[in-house]
């Protein structure tokens, strides 16, 4: 069954280029359809490979078997986790392409053509198996979204946002290259089974660390994380609707896939005795993203800039997951990856639908207009809510998972830091569903900045779709908590994902993968103190809510340091790149000097 | 944050940067001394597997042949972004309408227009050149494909815009990158289908040494060049009416 | 000085760096980007050197005699194709700008704040 996997990518990638070959000669009914084929076509594509990725298929490109030992080919790999974003990506961007269908309904045939090659990439990112070419579908990813950023060429705010997020990206990509000419250079593979097997038993040097160091940095870039994440609330604020559900689905989230496959495959060997160190570091980096996050969402009005900062916090609780370097919390991030590439994207769609009717964006200027639009306000409300992390809703599963691993390894203090991280981002966007579609709260709030005003894409009505598509996106994400047999899948998948040498026998060796026992198709009873922690959200979530609409002052002692974080997000790009330059120099520090002691 | 404070910390930052990046590349074989088994296998095995005498071009097309089709859908996606930032009408621009509005820059010394005019085919062939024997010699369809489109730049600065329009339509152009960019796609489709891998090597491997060597990266090279030669031209031609249509408001 | 490739690619990251940071002008911005490129062009190629030996290309030269690496001479086409078409966006964004903004300074370009 490895034929699925190059599909994913070729399908996207023929779609794009017959679209502009024959642009100039298909008729002008004929718009929407191919794209919406090619995409619909890759998401079975995925969803199949991840219906089969129990026994995770290698697909080697050209027919390049490892030979004497050396992969001298590229390899796809469709394990669980990687099929599974794949499969994500394919079901937002075929969301995304129907909701545009309406929405971007004078888009130039060249939106859809960028949406499939994004698509593409992104797929292709999920399952490579090869340093290299995760980097090509890197930048594949990467400069389709730029261009797509940039949309709307009449306005100053999006081509700034393409422009800093075009230059932040690529300087991660840059990254990326360089460290992955460092393993190169010692270990003369660029296939990351190779390497693992190349590296087992090699002591950490300060190539290692800093390779690891650069590659993760580019990948943290991608996924957002503090200080890297300053591109992605100005590309999100300003980019179309349909564009920010793939950012905040699966972008960002790829991001994070591709730090976890690295560590895994490549550098757990060399790290292992210091994997603590890794741990600590990661897990600090994470919190501190997921708590500047929400008070950023919180100081927000602008209402996809608000979006854009609550699925930093939440990147910032994935990093956690991921750092604790746990089976239970690794299957906790993919759940909570899950329902929220869903229930987010839900929250942008139902955005652009507000643009587009009330042509405004803005919390404020939007006060209680959206009475007019009971049914999306619902879906608003309940997306929502998703967030959160109530007990058995929406991204309860995900929370519940990281938090147990967490408690497990003894870091007792994480869950409730990552408790108040998701009430706040919850409650920021709760606020502004209260505000815009029931009326409640002052019309004007000194706490939030101002924005410049986004002008909707042309288009005549709106159609009943838009609000279907998110409809079905918001249900999908509450359900997710629930379904059964997803713990245990997510677990299973989890723990063959964290384990190095059965990846490298079967990547290079064929060796067959222990396939994953039948799931039983039931849904566990949560852990005591995660069911307690997911009531604590919802109740913390509550009080910040009503404290956001009431329209009090916050205390003077938070003033200045609230002042500082609004300076550093300035949208200048020098600056940007100084962070950027900033966090690489601490976190290799860091490690240089934990990583390669004793 | 202030232009010298964002100064004074990169700097310090930089200097930190520098330091583990030079700590890292210290670790590296010393220069001169690489024994990696990936390069020194596919040079060995190369030219008898494939008959390519340039091992460069059978890894580019072949070997990891993958990484050369993510490539080309950069080069794409770069393309059409910049055909859609650029553009300032609704619909695609007429391209009698470019040819009507720009400005008349006719090139007017007799000696730049010969030599220009005359450089030109001689760049072209060698374009061709480059692409055909790459798997060869060094070249192929990147490399040549740039030259390609170079020498038809070459027109533009030896005669002007218009002759330069004239020779490279709009449609044609987008219609030869969507061209390239979806063979090289099916080319490799097609052994999938055929149940081997995606992008498996068919035609056999022909005579070393000849055009007649590689197999199916021959048809991967000229899509490639086809591809690379139409983005260069469509890169260049955005950027060229934004210069030569000063008059043409932005899109509002 | 058998490591002087290496840091010179290392300086060429960290200028290229510099060099964005502080930019006054877009156009200068992406070359800088460029150049902060090309230090991985320079770290690939000075990995895959070996002394005294040719190209990777057998043409009139027999099979088995040393050649460098080919493989990084592939992966740095691959990149030189990034980097044009990187500098591409970024520049057709600049000329957008322009237009707007009627600047190209980066730090004088307001659509943002907090």
């Amino acid at each position: 069954m490895s034929w699925l996997l190059p599909l994913t990518v070729a399908l996207p990638f023929t779609g794009a280029a017959l679209g502009v070959a024959l642009d100039h000669w298909l008729p002008e009914w004929v718009k929407q359809f191919p794209a919406l084929v090619f995409s619909v076509a890759t998401t079975v594509c995925a969803v199949l490979a991840l219906a089969h990725s129990g026994s995770a298929p290698v697909h080697w490109f050209g027919g390049w078997q490892p030979k004497h030992g050396i992969a001298i080919g590229i390899a796809f790999v469709g394990e669980p986790l990687g099929a599974g974003m794949a499969a994500l990506a394919g079901v937002l961007a075929t969301a995304a392409l129907l909701f545009s269908w309406h929405y971007m309904e004078e888009a130039p045939r060249l939106y859809r053509v960028l949406m499939l090659v994004f698509l593409g990439g992104m797929c292709g990112f999920a399952l490579s198996g090869d340093l290299f070419n995760m980097f090509v579908f890197f930048e594949v990813m990467g400069v389709a979204a730029y261009a797509l950023a940039g949309y709307h060429i009449e306005q100053l705010g999006p081509l700034q946002g393409a422009l800093n997020f075009a230059i932040t990206n690529s300087i991660g990509a840059y990254m990326i290259l360089f460290g992955t000419a460092l393993v190169y250079g010692e270990t003369g593979a660029l296939n990351l089974a190779q390497i693992g097997k190349t590296l087992a038993g090699h002591p950490p040097d300060a190539l290692l660390v800093v390779a690891f160091t650069l590659i993760l940095v580019g990948f943290l870039v991608k996924a957002a994380v503090v200080p890297f994440h300053l591109w992605l609330a100005d590309a999100h604020a300003v980019a179309p609707a349909p564009v920010c559900v793939l950012y905040s689905g699966a972008m960002v989230e790829l991001g994070l896939l591709g730090i976890a496959r690295v560590y895994w495959t490549a550098f757990e060997a060399p790290f292992a005795m210091h994997a603590p160190d890794v741990r600590n570091v990661l897990l600090v980096v994470g919190i501190a993203t997921a708590l500047l996050g929400a008070v950023m969402a919180f100081l927000q009005r602008h209402l996809k800039r608000l979006l854009a900062y609550s699925t930093i916090s939440h990147a910032g609780v994935m990093l956690a997951g991921v750092a604790l370097l746990d089976h239970a919390s690794l299957a906790g991030v993919a759940n909570l990856v899950l329902s929220h590439g869903l229930l987010k994207g839900a929250l942008f769609l139902a955005a652009g639908v507000l643009l587009r009717e009330f042509h405004s964006i803005d919390e404020l200027r939007l006060h209680g207009r959206g009475r007019e639009l009971p049914l999306l306000g619902v879906l608003f409300g309940l997306a929502a809510f998703g967030l959160v992390g109530f007990p058995y809703v929406g991204t309860f599963l995900g929370h519940a998972l990281i938090d147990d691993g967490g408690i497990e390894l003894g870091h007792s203090w994480l869950p409730p830091l990552l408790m108040v991280a998701s009430a706040v981002s919850a409650a920021a966007i709760l606020r502004a569903g209260a505000r815009i579609f029931l009326g409640w709260g002052p019309k004007h709030d000194p706490l939030l900045a101002p924005e410049p005003e986004e002008k909707p894409p042309e288009g005549r009505g709106s159609g009943p779709l838009m609000v279907v598509t998110v409809a079905a996106l918001v249900t999908a994400g509450l359900v997710a908590s629930v379904v059964p047999g997803l713990q245990d899948g997510t677990e299973h998948a989890a723990a063959h994902f964290m384990d190095r040498q059965a990846y490298v026998s079967h990547v290079l060796e064929g060796k067959p993968v222990d396939v994953l026992p039948d799931v039983p198709a039931v849904v566990h009873r949560a852990t005591d103190a995660s069911i307690a922690y997911g009531l604590g959200a919802a109740a913390l979530t509550v009080l910040v809510t009503l404290f956001g609409l009431s329209g009090r002052r916050i205390p003077n002692v938070f003033e200045p340091p609230i002042n500082v974080l609004k300076a550093a997000h300035s949208g200048i790009v020098g600056d940007y790149v100084m962070w950027l330059t900033v966090g690489t120099a601490v976190l290799g520090g860091v490690w240089i000097l934990t990583l390669t002691r004793g | 944050m202030n232009r010298r404070a964002r100064i004074a910390v990169f700097a310090v930052a930089a200097a930190g940067l520098a330091a583990l990046l030079v700590a890292s590349v210290v670790d590296l074989p010393a220069f001169g001394h690489y024994q990696g088994a990936y390069g020194n296998q596919l040079n060995r095995e190369a030219v008898a597997e494939r008959h390519t005498t340039n091992v460069v071009t059978a890894t580019v097309f072949d070997y990891r042949g993958f990484d050369t089709l993510g490539e080309e859908f950069i080069l794409f996606a770069a393309v059409v972004g910049v055909t859609l930032l650029l553009r300032r009408h609704k619909d695609s621009e007429d391209h009698q309408e470019v040819l009507r509005k720009a400005d008349d820059d006719r090139v007017r010394s007799d000696a730049i227009r010969i030599v220009g005019l005359l450089a030109m085919p001689a760049l072209f062939l060698l374009g061709l050149w480059l692409v055909a024997f790459g798997l060869v010699t060094p070249g192929g369809g990147f490399q040549g494909g740039v030259l390609l489109a170079g020498s038809l730049f070459v027109v533009f600065l030896a005669a002007g815009f218009r002759p330069y329009a004239h020779l490279t339509p709009a449609h044609w152009a987008d219609s030869a990158e969507g061209s390239g960019a979806a063979a090289f796609t099916l080319l490799g489709l097609g052994p999938l289908l055929a149940g081997a891998a995606y992008l498996h090597n068919f035609l056999g491997s022909g005579v070393r040494g000849t055009l007649e060597s590689g197999g199916s990266m021959t048809l991967l090279n000229w899509a490639t060049a086809v591809e690379v030669t139409a983005a260069m031209v469509l890169l260049f031609s955005e950027f060229l009416e934004s210069y030569v249509l000063p008059s043409v408001r932005p899109l509002q | 000085m058998s490591y002087l490739p290496y840091i010179v690619a290392a300086w060429l990251f960290v200028v290229g760096l510099y060099g964005i940071v502080t930019s006054r002008n877009l156009i200068h911005l992406a070359v800088c980007l460029t150049v902060t490129q090309s230090s991985t062009y320079v770290l690939l190629l000075a990995i895959g050197y070996k002394h005294r030996a040719t190209a990777p290309i057998f043409y009139g030269v027999p099979v088995g005699s040393r050649a460098v690496d080919p493989v990084v001479q592939a992966l740095t086409l691959t990149d030189v194709v990034v980097s044009v078409t990187v500098v591409a966006l970024i520049l057709a964004l600049t000329v957008d700008i322009h237009r707007d903004a009627k600047t190209v300074d980066p730090d004088e370009i307001e659509a943002f704040r907090g």
